[in-house]
């Protein structure tokens, strides 16, 4: 799923050239680097950060001065050699208080401004991957599981969130506490300081051997919940098939090994975690005996007091804690990184149809030619569905497109609309090439009805509006008439208000076609694709649909890919593929006649089907 | 306190788990303690005595070392084991919920599928299975440091009450500042994880309808339609982000003003002579120790709120009742696989919705062996009429039969063995192209590329990388849909079913294929035969518009508006019914429709 880098997918050449690309894992990318990208997508991360590092830098100095100011108090206020101090204490008392407060403050302001900052930058990264999946080519959205593309723009931002609003503000915290007491550490000894470093050396030394087996293992962990993800769907979107199988066992045995595959890997990860973890504890017991065998033979040296000894101990355990904490963090990190790295992956995969934008040229307003010259086309991975292909279709003509199940006539129809770029070669609307053309333009003016017309869960007028946001319901209305569908929408239980369901599955399958027609219909395109687009309607229907369109179309390009071979009988050419490539092309009435041809043979077996066998 | 409740249910469930985690938690927090002993010990048996000897023997020093490296692996130990069996209850907790709501999807009938999003679904057994169990991570901790509080409380308590009592107002106000927390938050999260459901329903239905939102260019509305949603979602976070970040400082400040409380108390009551300085410093030194746990208590209850809403939402799915109640009886002769069955449909009546009925009283019966057409226009009710075939739902008047007894009365798994459909479309697994076919069955590669070869899949089948082994990834995205539905047909051949019913199966198909699909099923009846000549093969309901399909069957059952109008052999109908015939001779005519009463078979004769 990952393999294919930008740059080599990049390269064209001629013939049979590069596959679409698959959609980035964004595994190659490096920590620090998916840090600073990820901050340059997201720019609100680090507005205001210095105004919240000062916050983060006085909570940390509270951190601090809070439990000095109560050990001062203690000390000599009132275990003060002289007796009790009862003033010193009570001032002593009420600045500390005020510092408790004020470091309070402080990190109350710190955290609800990084909440801010989290929150928005992340959910206009949200937002923009959105965008970013509807930009790229379709072969490059079939590459990734629907499930986990989906993830991309919610859990793996969701995880990156969390860990900026809890991770982050202690990391700094941390790092802050770990200077602060090494310097004053320093200003006890400096050779203990030494000390108590080299005795946490190798935990920072295996830092990052850690953290990539954490990184590794959590991978696992990430891949493990796609595939979890993946079949926890299948009892939801295969739920009929696995009823009327009675295979609910073997689908539950199948989601129960997914399951407990996760939760192995996860397990194992949070294992490394632990262990990681306990070796702060050790170096720590290290610094210690350290601080105590050295400081003693320091003290012996005439360089240290005992007192002092004893206060240092004091200082190594303030060292300590943040320590902890901060390798806790970038144990968390490692998990939010993952994410924030897919996320980033996913928009640096190559938004193939890229729009020009309104610099791009517009389609003129009336019925266009189309033109394929030399047009190669594979999917990712896989062999060429087209070879060199090579096509004029005059502007006004209808045009069937036949041949065999995989000839690659369906490629044709979304080469045609721009849901594919073509590997090679280029597909020409009117003399432009399609990619030069601004998106807008050409969605108004190219229309596919896909075999599968997918539905919104909303009702039939708002599907059908999605062809033409500015229609009314008396549109709606006038426009179903049309096409000769205000008799079905006579019989639905609430006229155009019905609603579909999700992915339109309150309507039969035949249905579903005829609301994709009427949005398409409304769209009022000069080319209009049709692919398989009435498959599932009856033909006494499918007949007067077709007539309709073909009235409403006259004047204008219609493109019909087709099994029914009535479509071809009545097309002003017809275009015949097979195993990627154009083999016959011209009127019904010609080509019929090419004995042997395999438009011939095609137009044989549609007739034989017609007749009742006998 | 519903969040207690959802860890006592965890802690019931894993008990030894629990207990080896909150012992290494124990272990833990003892040893910290221990630390402070060592350091304690060092300074008097050790630092003291070196300095004033002027030397130190070795030995001493080798005890110091081992005793604070001791200490510290043992420690170590501790942290493993509390974190180690923290996550290993968590991710338990949440495997035996996703195996239970899974268990759920699998039984609830399809009538409660239909009445769920798929991404409520999935995020019910993902996302809130993950809220639900995320405190259990902490709660061994928690635990731990509860048994370390009360050591402590017993000690502030033993040495000077009063103070103690001052000392202890911080725990009131810490559990009130939390019940605060939990009261103001816990509608937010409850907002955000609905929030979070319907950000990711919306994603998954726009990546679904991806081609659609392209070929029409709507991206723009797509994705304000994902930024309006996404943007509520970021302004709830920030509130309950704001109150977070209230809640952290005020809890971390609690235990510090409590000992600075306890500070001037103490001076007052140190100058009256009711409590002696070494009281006062012994209290305030513990009531630090405990600051520690409490605030890890605090983040435990943070979580709650979060955890509550999941669990509920979790329990939800586990206590949906419903699913198809199952009777005993078994189809007679299922040991002769093939062997047609007797299907008989007597006044069913159905709808999916009240008051909108789709199929209204319809009645007709399949002799076994025999092949049946259910011909009617777009949305006549043959799709629901097979969904009932199948009893994927039953009906709500009227019964369906095979072999004489009702499907309702058949036990679980009986109608598999004897009936197989081929939806409209097809479904395939996350799985390879055996599993796909053979679906549990068991049965040999011989078997299996036999009804490849009757669907007209063998072929395609050979040229892919691994053969009978290709991986054909989620819902075979990699495949056509005329691939898929050959599949699906292959599916239901390899099962020799008694009953086969094809809902207009071969719709991506093109006609040279779907012609030799047709002859392979009409003549597969025939090869299996094995010598009995009144052995009738496979009955055959097939929903169909083509005239070849149409031309296969003995008979044609006509369904209209919910009906069943007409039933009789093609030529019959084509001659009585003028519906009938307007749907089936449709493609005869070029430009006008056909008038009822014009005699079929003229127009392809002439192509002949």
């Amino acid at each position: 799923m990952s393999g294919t880098t930008p740059s080599a997918a990049a390269t064209t050449g001629t013939g049979r050239a590069r596959a679409a690309t698959a959609v980035d894992s964004g595994e190659e990318i490096g920590a620090i680097a998916t840090i600073r990208r990820g901050v340059r997508h997201s720019p609100e991360l680090v507005q205001g950060i210095r105004v919240t590092l000062f916050l983060a830098v006085l909570s940390t100095a509270g951190q601090v001065v809070v439990p000095v100011a109560v050990q001062q108090t203690l000390d000599r206020g009132i275990n003060a050699p002289g007796g009790t101090d009862v003033g010193f204490t009570v001032v002593m008392a009420l600045l500390a208080a005020a510092a408790v407060l004020l470091t309070g403050l402080a990190s109350y302001l710190m955290t609800h401004r990084l909440f801010i900052a989290a929150e928005t930058g992340l959910s206009s990264l949200r937002v923009k991957a959105f965008r970013h999946v509807h930009d790229l080519p379709m072969g490059t959205q079939d590459t990734e599981r629907r499930g986990s593309l989906v993830s991309r723009v919610t859990s793996d931002i969701d995880q990156v969130s969390q860990f900026i609003v809890f991770g982050g503000v202690l990391f700094i915290v941390s790092i802050g506490q770990i200077l602060v007491a090494t310097v004053v550490m320093g200003i006890y000894s400096w050779e203990l300081t030494i000390v108590v470093w080299v005795c946490f050396a190798p935990l920072f030394l295996s830092l990052r051997y850690f953290q990539r087996r954490l990184s590794a293992a959590y991978g696992v962990v990430r891949r493990q919940v796609g595939l979890m993800l993946s079949a926890i769907a299948e009892p939801v979107v295969g739920a009929a098939v696995v009823r009327s199988y009675a295979v609910e066992s073997r689908t539950q045995a199948r989601i129960d090994t997914t399951i407990d595959t996760y939760r192995a890997a996860a397990v194992r990860a949070q294992g490394f975690t632990a262990v990681s973890f306990s070796l702060g504890g050790i170096s720590a017991g290290l610094a210690n005996a350290g601080v105590i065998v050295i400081g003693v033979w320091l003290g012996l040296a005439g360089r240290m007091t005992a007192g002092e000894i004893l206060a240092f101990a004091f200082l190594v355990t303030l060292f300590v804690g943040p320590v902890q904490m901060g390798t806790q963090i970038l144990t968390d990190a490692q998990n939010a990184i993952a994410g924030w790295r897919r996320v980033i992956g996913l928009l640096d995969t190559p938004a193939e149809l890229v729009d020009p934008g309104p610099d791009g040229a517009e389609l003129p307003d009336r019925a266009v030619d189309v033109e394929l010259d030399g047009v190669w086309f594979a999917y990712p991975g896989g062999e060429p569905v087209l070879r060199d292909v090579s096509l004029r279709l005059a502007a006004g003509r209808r045009v069937a497109v036949v041949g065999e199940t995989g000839s690659g006539k369906s490629t044709i129809a979304k080469l045609l609309t721009r849901l594919v770029d073509p590997t090679a070669g280029s597909v020409r609307l009117d003399g432009t090439d399609l990619r030069e053309v601004r998106g807008a333009s050409l969605r108004r003016r190219v229309v596919l009805v896909p075999q599968e017309g997918f539905l919104f869960d909303d009702t039939v007028l708002a599907n059908a509006r999605y062809g033409d946001l500015d229609a009314d319901e008396a549109r709606v209305l006038a426009a179903a008439a049309e096409i000769g569908l205000d008799d079905w929408i006579a019989t639905l239980p609430q006229g155009v208000h019905t609603p579909v369901g999700q992915r339109g599955e309150s309507l039969s399958a035949g249905e579903r076609q005829l609301v994709a027609l009427l949005r398409a219909h409304l769209a009022d395109p000069d080319l209009l694709v049709l692919d398989e687009a009435t498959s599932a309607v009856d033909p006494a229907l499918e007949m007067r649909i077709n007539r309709a369109l073909d009235r409403l179309m006259a004047g204008r390009t219609a493109i019909t890919i087709a099994h029914r071979l009535s479509t071809a009988e009545n097309a002003d050419e017809v275009v015949v593929v097979d195993a990627g490539r154009i083999v016959q092309h011209g009127p019904h009435a010609e080509l019929v006649e090419v004995g042997g041809s395999p438009y011939a043979r095609l137009h044989a077996s549609w007739v034989a089907q017609r007749a009742p066998a006998s | 306190m519903a969040g207690l409740r959802v860890l006592g249910v965890a802690i019931r469930r894993e008990p030894w788990v629990f207990t080896v985690a909150t012992l290494g938690s124990v272990l833990f927090g003892a040893l910290t303690v221990a630390d402070a002993w060592v350091l304690g010990w060092a300074t008097d048996h050790v630092v003291l005595p070196a300095f004033r000897d002027g030397e130190i023997g070795a030995g001493a020093l080798v005890v110091v070392v081992a005793l604070f490296v001791g200490v510290a692996i043992l420690r170590a130990v501790g942290i493993v084991a509390r974190r180690l069996g923290a996550g290993i209850m968590q991710y338990r907790m949440e495997a035996h919920d996703r195996r239970a709501v899974t268990r759920q999807y699998l039984a609830l009938p399809m009538a409660w599928h239909h009445r769920h999003p798929t991404g409520v679904l999935l995020s019910n057994a993902n996302a809130d299975v993950q809220a639900a169990w995320g405190p259990v991570a902490p709660l061994p901790m928690a635990v731990g440091t509860i048994a370390m509080m009360v050591i402590a409380v017993v000690q502030m308590v033993v040495t000077d009450l009063v103070l103690a009592v001052v000392g202890l107002l911080v725990f009131p106000a810490v559990i009130l500042v939390n019940l605060w927390f939990q009261r103001v938050t816990s509608p937010l999260m409850t907002r955000v994880q609905e929030l979070r459901g319907v950000v990711s329903e919306i994603a998954h239905e726009s990546f679904d309808g991806a081609v659609v939102v392209k070929t029409l260019g709507r991206e723009a509305e797509e994705t304000e339609r994902f930024r309006r949603r996404s943007e509520e979602l970021r302004d709830v976070a920030i509130r309950a982000g704001r109150l977070r970040a209230a809640f952290d400082p005020i809890l971390n400040a609690l235990p510090n003003l409590g000992v600075l409380l306890v500070l001037v108390v103490g001076v007052a009551r140190v100058l009256d002579g009711t409590s002696e300085p070494g009281a006062v410093v012994t209290v305030a030194y513990l009531l630090t120790v405990v600051a520690f746990p409490i605030r890890s208590i605090g983040w435990l209850l943070g979580d709650l709120p979060r955890s509550v809403v999941g669990f509920d939402r979790v329990r939800g799915v586990l206590r949906a009742e419903g699913g198809l109640v199952y009777g005993e009886d078994r189809i007679a002769t299922t040991d002769r696989p093939g062997v047609g069955a007797r299907l008989e449909v007597d006044g069913v009546r159905f709808g999916y919705a009240e008051g909108s009925p789709v199929l209204r009283g319809v009645t007709f019966a399949v002799e076994p062996g025999r092949t049946v057409a259910v011909v009617g226009p777009t949305a006549a009710g043959k799709s629901t009429l097979t969904s009932l075939l199948t009893r994927l739902v039953d009906p709500e008047d009227g019964a369906v039969r095979v072999d004489g007894t009702d499907l309702r009365d058949l036990a679980y798994g009986a109608l598999a063995d004897a009936v197989a459909v081929v939806p409209q479309t097809a479904f395939l697994f996350d799985d390879s192209v055996r599993g796909n076919v053979a679906l549990g069955l068991d049965v040999d590669d011989d078997a299996i590329w036999s009804a490849l070869e009757t669907a007209q899949a063998a072929d395609f089948v050979r040229r892919l990388p691994a053969g009978l082994d290709t991986e054909l990834g989620e819902r075979g995205t990699t495949l056509s849909g005329g691939q898929r539905q050959r599949l699906s047909l292959a599916r239901a051949l390899v099962r020799r079913p008694r009953l086969l019913v094809l809902d207009d199966a071969t719709s991506a198909v093109d006609p040279e294929v779907e012609a030799r699909i047709l002859g392979a099923l009409r003549s597969a009846p025939d090869d299996r035969s094995d010598g009995s000549a009144d052995r009738a093969g496979t009955t055959l309901v097939v929903v169909a518009y083509r005239r070849a399909t149409i031309g296969l069957a003995d008979e044609v059952v006509f369904l209209d508006d919910g009906r069943a109008v007409d039933q009789g052999p093609h030529e019959d109908l084509l001659a009585r019914n003028a519906a009938y015939a307007r749907i089936v001779t449709a493609y005869d005519h070029d430009t006008e429709p056909a008038g009822p009463t014009e005699p079929a078979g003229t127009a392809e004769e002439a192509l002949r």
